[in-house]
């Protein structure tokens, strides 16, 4: 992974530095809160409703055994022994002080860590495949390129007072596990006729309160024209993107108002005016790629008969591989997920002995490395398939061997009204309830494919509008209601999810999703996905259903 | 008054003549708006002292004349800290109308800003609280190097 040069390290230690002058000059009444509002922000500090919460930046997903234990000792040192991890690949605490925050961000700096960017309306981490390097499907590793943009984007001097958030995710499979259709920009390695490597670019694609898929502006862009490129987006974003309203204020509405041959034609433009001098060099592409080369992989791994053995063997250690592991670009290896989803703890969370005893796992069975997920979720990338029994069983034993993932329980939700100022209702309840009630692992299987997402307001950071099942938290006269929505996707096949009717009652939310796995086991053919069958049957049957009795 | 130009402290000449308001008689340096500058061009061309513009965010910059050049001063008005559009306004001068004279930020940016003005090629600031002046000087160091291509 990338390793930081003296130049990073001592960039990130002024940033501490200046952080902590700015809290001090806070402290004393130097700074109004607005003004210290925009700058703790930019430093991923919120103030949230029990205290700050803060947010620390895992570029692109990826963690070494080290950072991990520094994380862990955060949780200890300076929380309540847990973090939460979002849904942009980065990790949250609930509970620290603000006093302390600074003092949280140099221990971060001293194992190459920050929270730079991770919130205020700046350029935000960047995403990207969490199987990047080892998916089978992949035309190269996204990350040297993940790397040169963060590079580009952290403290940039023009785009730290943009109109609003702006998020870019990259990726490079045929399979798109970053969501880069909903993000402000989506950045796609592509090959050209002639089988160079470039990118197709989109842009104004995004979620929270106006869903919208982005669309393509640039089919092929010659790779050392990236940031060029992505500056020019930025200036006319910048300049021309709403500031009267920050409900339309993201670029989405900007290209959707503007036309996306209108924006097209602006970004042109301006990228024509600045792309000579701004080339990226094949040397320094050459140097970031030395940062990701493949570890040493043990060329007789797929000679190991043991896994099959203890397939045969184990019935739920061969459910866990199916659910929790995935293919790998190398024979004798596959991708294991860490599943933060156990049923009785909020999604997404982890605590500090989980977080240690990853650190050691990740150090025995898959070079020290670990990535976070979207979905919120862990990964170990590079698993020998001879390593893959005990370390089932070691994960088992943290409780991080739920064979749920992308199942029914396998949910992306935000931290709602428990910790959010913003949230309108809880959402963490729900899907406790969901838990709850789908209990049978043979039932979630027999369900398959599946992914429910809940966010406790119209801001929408778990992405219901996305979910193959979106549930959305709405505030009627004080009391928690919930709208469903169903058939959205984030994918491939992005889509955005179908209203399923008025919104339902907290106490009912579960008995309605009861029933609409009902009517999609009874619909469904052969191994058709849930996604497939509310497809192609519609959401009236549905709907029927939910509301027969209302 | 006081401003910071080139990260010094110097006595300001300048001052903004709304547009409503008449020439001065004295022939005094005064910066007027966009509008006002390219719609009484006839009659500013005759004023005696130095003339300067100031930009709003929402000015169309691509509106500006190749003259521009000879302008001795534009300024950048901030109505809010939070309107970053005067960033790139700077950047745009600097890099593509190669303005070399003096930019100036006026108005609410905050002393935090000063560094990253200071990259889109910003080089004199206005404060509107002239005792923040000794604290504004140590905001041009803030950080040692850069990740990107920039004015400085």
């Amino acid at each position: 992974m990338y390793q930081y040069n003296n130049k990073d390290q001592t960039l990130i230690n002024e940033r501490v530095a200046q952080f902590r002058r700015q809290t001090e000059r806070f402290l004393k009444g130097e700074l109004t809160d607005d003004q210290f509002r925009a700058l703790r922000l930019m430093n991923g500090l919120y103030i949230q409703t029990h205290a700050p919460m803060l947010r620390v930046a895992i570029p692109y997903g990826l963690l070494n055994s080290k950072q991990i234990r520094k994380l862990a000792e955060i949780a200890r040192k300076y929380d309540k022994g847990y973090c939460h991890f979002s849904t942009r690949q980065n990790v949250q605490y609930n509970w620290p002080k603000l006093e302390t925050v600074p003092d949280i961000l140099e221990e971060l700096a001293s194992v190459q860590m920050h929270a730079i960017q991770t919130s205020g309306n700046c350029l935000r981490n960047t995403t990207s495949d969490h199987l990047a390097g080892v998916a089978p499907d992949e035309l190269e590793d996204p990350r040297p390129y993940c790397e040169i943009i963060r590079q580009w984007s952290t403290f940039h001097p023009e785009f730290a007072y943009l109109p609003r958030k702006f998020k870019i995710a990259v990726s490079a499979s045929k399979t798109d596990r970053a969501a880069t259709q909903f993000h402000d920009i989506g950045v796609h390695l592509v090959q050209n006729e002639v089988g160079q490597t470039g990118f197709k670019i989109l842009a104004g694609g995004g979620l929270g309160r106006t869903p919208i898929i982005g669309q393509i502006i640039k089919p092929y862009l010659e790779k050392q024209h990236l940031l060029s490129y992505l500056e020019a987006i930025l200036r006319i974003y910048n300049l021309y993107g709403r500031r009267d309203n920050k409900y339309k204020a993201r670029i989405k509405i900007l290209v959707k108002e503007t036309g996306v041959g209108n924006f097209t034609e602006m970004v042109n433009a301006e990228w024509e005016k600045i792309k000579q001098g701004m080339e990226v060099s094949e040397k320094h592409f050459e140097s970031m790629k030395a940062h990701f080369v493949p570890p040493a992989y043990n060329s007789q791994a797929a000679q190991d008969s043991s896994f099959d053995d203890a397939i045969s063997n184990n019935t739920d250690f061969a459910t866990w591989i199916k659910f929790n592991t995935t293919d790998h670009k190398v024979d004798g290896y596959r991708a294991v997920f860490a599943s933060l989803k156990a049923p009785d703890r909020p999604p997404g969370d982890a605590t500090h002995q989980q977080l240690d005893a990853i650190a050691n796992l990740a150090d025995e069975y898959s070079f020290g490395e670990i990535r976070t997920t979207h979905r919120q979720n862990l990964v170990f990338a590079d698993v020998e398939q001879s390593n893959l029994f005990a370390l089932w069983q070691k994960l088992n034993a943290l409780n991080l061997a739920t064979p749920n993932i992308g199942t029914v329980t396998d949910m992306i939700c935000c931290p709602g009204l428990d910790f959010c100022s913003l949230a309108n209702a809880g959402s963490i309840g729900i899907a406790k309830q969901i838990n709850d009630t789908f209990d049978s692992l043979d039932y979630i299987h027999d369900l398959g494919e599946l992914k429910i997402n809940i966010s406790g307001c119209m801001n929408g950071c778990a992405h219901q509008s996305v979910g193959n099942i979106g549930i959305l938290g709405v505030d009627k006269k004080g009391i928690e209601w919930y709208q469903i929505t169903l058939g959205g996707s984030s994918e491939n096949d992005a889509s955005i999810g179908d209203r399923l009717g008025p919104a339902i009652a907290k106490e009912e939310v579960v008995a309605a999703i009861g029933t609409i796995l009902e009517v999609y086991l009874q619909h469904r053919s052969q191994e058709e996905t849930f996604l497939n069958t509310v497809k192609r049957i519609g959401i009236t049957p549905f709907r029927e259903k939910v509301y027969a009795n209302s | 008054m006081q401003i910071l130009k080139n990260q010094q402290l110097t006595e300001n000449t300048w001052k903004f003549l709304p547009d409503d308001a008449e020439l001065p008689d004295e022939p005094i340096d005064i910066t007027v708006s966009l509008k006002r500058w390219i719609q009484d061009q006839e009659i500013l061309k005759k004023y005696p002292g130095k003339l300067g513009i100031r930009l709003n965010p929402d000015d169309s910059i691509d509106s500006l004349p190749s003259s521009l050049k000879k302008v001795p001063l534009i300024e950048i008005n901030f109505p809010t800290f939070t309107d970053g559009r005067g960033f790139s306004i700077a950047q745009i001068l600097r890099t593509q109308f190669n303005y070399e004279s003096e930019i100036r930020a006026v108005g609410e940016f905050m002393l935090d800003q000063i560094y990253y003005l200071s990259r889109v090629g910003v080089n004199s600031f206005a404060l509107e609280n002239q005792e923040n002046l000794p604290d504004a000087i140590t905001m041009f160091n803030e950080f040692s190097d850069s990740y990107q291509t920039s004015v400085n």
